[in-house]
């Protein structure tokens, strides 16, 4: 989407006529967005998404779920990519026609289905062939409506598209801003609902923006779309100013500037539970759980470069040794040990767990390694699950009554003065939402921190040199053997923390939490948000757990429950196709990953000569701001 | 020579020392486990030895044996035709096609709604033969498309791309088309047709009656194996598949067109899935969503157990993992005293995998494959 916004060079050539088209390319997108849409339609996802309303009765997600299609690939079919001495056309009416054409193609795709669904009876392979799918695409009318309908609809969200492409950068920024807000705003409907109860007024606010069932109202939601485009237009300049502001405040004086904002989030983070509903506790904690999963998986996948699959074995450990140790029914060795005691032995246990399974896989090729990892992860669930080991794991049945953390740090006294510090009188079991978050929110910290010192660490250079090329790591003096191994401890351990809270919170522990899916959820997770950059780790877990949900728990939009699988599959690769280094990329990494690119596009800007571009890329330190 | 002096370069570290204790530990326990069945099978199970290990050992019958090797080697056939795709793409791209697996579960599906359908218009009953051959060519074509769409949409644009990012893709592609499934066909267990009496018969002289469908699986899987060992060694295509997996630069100098090679090689790994798919249906019975994911793994741990690039290793190594994770529960972990052992069969496929990684990392018929990804 950059590319409107880029800055086009004065000399355009004059725009071409509306049906000079390239259009085998068309035509092609056109299909492509046929068979999107009737795929999509067949997996029910429409009829299934259905009940999320977001504008009352206008649009739901079941019908989003389709519209956005033609609106993506009109605006794909018409991405030209201008390389250095090409000529440079200015957009027009043809960027129009395209997009037109390709949501035309892609309307009547879909018109064949809604002809066929009314015709004919699939129902036999294809669950999802039944009437509620064609009284959806139908809008319960006629099948010449359905047909109208999305010919119609189709082609209109292609021209709009296209019409992206024409629009200055500013047009297509509002547009962005008022879809993301309208639908943002419903998406989150749950919890705005839960941060406004009984705070004074914001409540009438929010019962007048939403529908009293759900979705928002009109009224609501142009309402927001307002104040979006005045978020673009006014306050985005300002936000900018207040930017720059604070940069120079930190370059004058980076120590209390940077004092006074981790004082405020610290703030933030003892408050906030305070004034959630029990729910968005429950919310953040689940993402704080992938949070943690993730930050972990990034030191070793991001960092260290070891594609470790059986990840969820470490969770498993933290989990499991938690269980054994705390639970007053746990079959075998049951020491009962408080909480925090037990996370002592539980980063024992995890330390012991990585170097068990790094070590025999740690001279592997890279891609044996993942499948070797993998198969760890299962031996150890299976073994786990068997009658074998139930003595010690409660097998199937798993185990239960974990007690939670307990977070009394009152009722010790201080030596010599005599005085108690006064306990703070207040149900702390586990299972309480509220609790496990600060529980959390302490292990996020914790990894937070371990991991942002340990990136710009000797050991996290050693561990990207290993990442690079590992023959060269070895020759620069790094024992590649003891880094990686570092890399799967540290990631054991903050695995197993994860694990630790998990049974806590949960209160039971069972071992299909722990099956691969979990491994390959939290990979996403990763990769989405970008590998090797600790923000984009974070803001990741937020957005796929906390939006679409976890293996195993429900996000915000519970309705996604049955499709966000298929949609994680599809994201991973589309992200490794598109955007390799993911959405908040690290610098440094995805400069390695378009090296070629870049030394191209400098080496045709007649920067730099072959060698020097060369030299440049291996020493390349001082333009990272990362 | 030289891996002498390599291996003198590198300082004996712990790490090597507990993987040499790792090597002795694991064939010690095989070895011993081995042992104690042989004792508990020609001494008697009520010898002190058996009886300290495992109080309620048996001798192993015959006929429970022979149920077991059977059983284990129709599955490692359908492992070893899985096993031939992956070892091929392994072979030419130098990458793990995880979602090879998926193509598999493609060719049982379609294998599945085929047979269904004929089944239910009574070809299925009355000309069985020739509603199995439809249906076999049916899901063989099916798994085919989708690994050849597989490699043109996923793989095909990251030609030269850092190894991991391919496999990690194929993550992608395994998972895509699992939920896939699940989400066009519902997800859950289906159940196939059962097959004619005549073809579950037990069948053989009477020390080695086997089921009927088992000899029919062993046998498809050799037709199949031979056939695609004739096509690699013996005609031009084969030729050419030999060569890109040489060295692409070279193959295409000398007038190979690399990607179509490539895409043939996606294409017969896929009719080789598609094949093992309906096998599985015909053994098994049923399928679901997930039939693609565990048999994949393990097919793609019988290419590297028989040495990946090797076409023959592949079958080989499909036998010998079918064959020890039937096997090995009873012969080595039950007279050890395992309770519940053969929830541990899958556990076993992989203990074998790390075991062969870690005594013999070439695989047991060593791997043919480029320099560049011997690495």
């Amino acid at each position: 989407m950059s590319d409107t916004a880029m800055s086009a060079p004065a000399d355009l050539a004059p725009a071409r006529a509306p049906l000079d088209q390239d259009w085998r390319k068309v035509v092609n997108y056109g299909l492509v967005l046929g068979l999107a849409l009737v795929f999509i339609s067949l997996t029910g996802m429409p009829d299934g998404l259905n009940s999320r309303v977001i504008v009352e009765p206008w649009l739901s997600m079941g019908y989003l779920s389709l519209m956005w299609l033609p609106f993506a690939i009109g605006f794909a079919v018409t991405h030209e990519q201008v390389l250095e001495g090409m000529v440079q056309h200015k957009r027009g009416a043809r960027e129009l026609v395209a997009g037109a054409v390709v949501g035309l193609i892609g309307g009547l795709c879909l018109s064949l289905l809604v002809y066929l669904l009314d015709t004919r009876d699939l129902s036999d392979p294809l669950v999802n062939w039944n009437q509620p799918l064609l009284d959806f695409l139908t809008r319960d009318g006629s099948v010449g409506e359905g047909v109208l309908l999305w010919v119609g609809v189709s082609t209109a969200l292609g021209l709009f598209g296209g019409l992206m492409r024409i629009v200055p950068a500013l047009g297509s920024r509002l547009v962005r801003a008022v879809i993301l807000t309208v639908v943002g705003a419903a998406a989150m409907e749950a919890l705005i609902d839960d941060l406004s109860e009984g705070v004074w007024k914001l409540e009438g606010v929010v019962e007048w923006l939403y529908h009293p069932r759900e979705g928002l109202e009109p009224a609501g939601a142009i309402a927001l779309a307002i104040a979006a485009a005045f978020v673009v237009l006014w306050l985005g300049r300002q936000l900018k100013k207040g930017g720059a502001v604070y940069n120079l405040a930190r370059e004058a004086q980076p120590l209390a500037v940077n004092a006074v904002s981790v004082v405020a989030v610290a703030a933030a983070a003892i408050l906030l539970p305070i004034f959630l509903g029990r729910l968005t506790n429950d919310l953040l904690v689940n993402v704080g759980l992938f949070v943690l999963l993730a930050l972990g998986l990034n030191i070793v996948v991001g960092l260290a470069g070891i594609l470790d699959l059986g990840y969820v074995a470490f969770y498993a450990v933290g989990g499991y040794s938690v269980a054994i140790l705390t639970s007053p029914t746990s079959p075998g060795i049951s020491p009962t040990l408080p909480f925090w005691l037990a996370i002592f032995i539980v980063v024992g246990m995890a330390t012991l767990a990585g170097l068990f399974i790094g070590a025999p896989v740690i001279r592997m090729r890279g891609d044996y390694l993942a499948i070797v990892t993998l198969g760890f992860g299962e031996i150890i669930r299976l073994t786990v699950r068997s009658d074998w080991a139930s003595g010690l794991t409660g097998g199937a049945q798993g185990m239960l009554s974990i007690p939670g953390p307990d977070l009394n740090i009152g009722g010790w006294t201080l030596p010599l003065v005599g005085w108690t510090m006064p306990k703070l009188e207040v149900d702390l079991m586990g299972t309480n939402p509220q609790h496990i978050l600060y529980v959390v929110m302490f292990f996020v910290a914790i990894a937070i921190y371990v991991s942002w010192r340990l990136e710009n660490s000797r050991i996290g250079r050693a561990w990207m040199a290993v990442r690079e090329d590992e023959s060269v790591a070895e020759a620069m003096g790094i024992n590649t053997v003891t880094a990686k191994l570092q890399a799967f401890v540290v990631g054991a351990i903050l695995a197993s923390f994860a694990g630790a809270v998990f049974a806590a919170k949960v209160g039971s522990i069972f071992e299909s939490s722990f099956k691969i899916l979990v491994s390959i959820v939290i990979l996403v997770i990763v990769i989405v948000g970008g590998m090797g950059r600790i923000a984009g780790v974070v803001a990741g877990a937020f957005v796929l757990v906390g939006i679409l949900g976890g293996p195993n728990q429900p996000g915000l939009m519970a309705e996604f429950s049955e499709y966000k699988l298929l949609i994680y599959g599809a994201l991973l690769v589309w992200m490794m196709l598109k955007r390799p280094e993911g959405l908040i990329p690290n610098v440094r990494r995805s400069r390695e990953l378009h090296q070629e690119e870049f030394l191209q596009d400098a080496w045709l800007r007649g920067e730099v000569d072959r060698d020097e571009a060369g030299s440049e890329a291996t020493t390349d330190e001082g333009w990272a701001p990362a | 020579m030289t891996a002498a002096i390599r291996q003198r370069a590198r300082p004996r570290t712990a790490v090597d020392r507990f993987l040499t204790f790792l090597r002795f530990a694991l064939t010690a326990l095989v070895v011993f486990g081995l042992f104690a069945f042989l004792v508990q099978q020609f001494v008697g199970p009520d010898n002190p030895l058996t009886r300290f290990l495992n109080e309620d050992a048996n001798r192993l019958d015959w006929d429970a044996f022979r149920g077991l090797l059977v059983s284990g080697l129709s599955q490692g056939s359908m492992y070893g035709l899985i096993a031939l795709g992956y070892s091929m793409v392994y072979g030419v791209l130098g990458f793990i096609n995880f979602a090879h697996g998926e193509v598999f579960m493609v060719g049982a599906m379609t294998g599945l709604i085929t047979s269904n359908k004929l089944f239910e218009a009574g070809v299925w009953d009355d000309a069985f033969p020739v509603a199995i051959l439809i249906a076999v060519l049916v899901s063989t074509i099916c798994a085919t498309l989708t690994a050849v769409l597989m490699e043109r949409i996923a793989y095909r644009p990251l030609r030269g791309a850092p190894r991991l990012i391919p496999l990690i893709t194929s993550i992608g592609v395994s998972f895509f088309i699992q939920n896939t499934s699940a989400l066009l066909l519902g997800p859950g267990a289906k159940r196939y047709p059962l097959l004619p009496q005549w073809l579950r018969d037990d069948r053989g002289p009477t020390w080695l009656r086997i089921g009927g469908q088992k000899i029919l699986v062993i046998v498809v899987a050799a037709a199949a194996m031979a056939a695609l060992w004739y096509l690699v060694e013996r005609t031009k295509t084969g030729k050419a598949m030999r060569a890109v997996a040489e060295d692409k630069e070279i193959a295409s100098l000398m007038g190979i067109d690399v990607d179509r090679t490539i895409v043939t090689t996606f294409a017969i790994g896929g009719a080789m899935a598609g094949i093992a798919g309906i096998l599985w249906g015909i053994l098994f019975g049923s399928v679901t969503e997930f039939t693609g994911f565990l048999p994949g793994i393990k097919a793609f741990s019988a290419a590297v157990v028989g040495g990946i690039g090797n076409l023959g290793g592949a079958m080989a190594g499909g036998l010998t993992l079918g064959g020890s994770e039937s096997l090995a529960p009873q012969l080595i972990l039950e007279p050890l005293g395992v309770t519940g052992h053969t929830q541990l069969k899958d556990a076993v496929a992989f203990l074998v995998l790390i075991y062969v990684l870690l005594v013999r990392p070439t695989g047991l018929f060593g791997e043919r494959l480029s320099a560049e990804d011997r690495a």
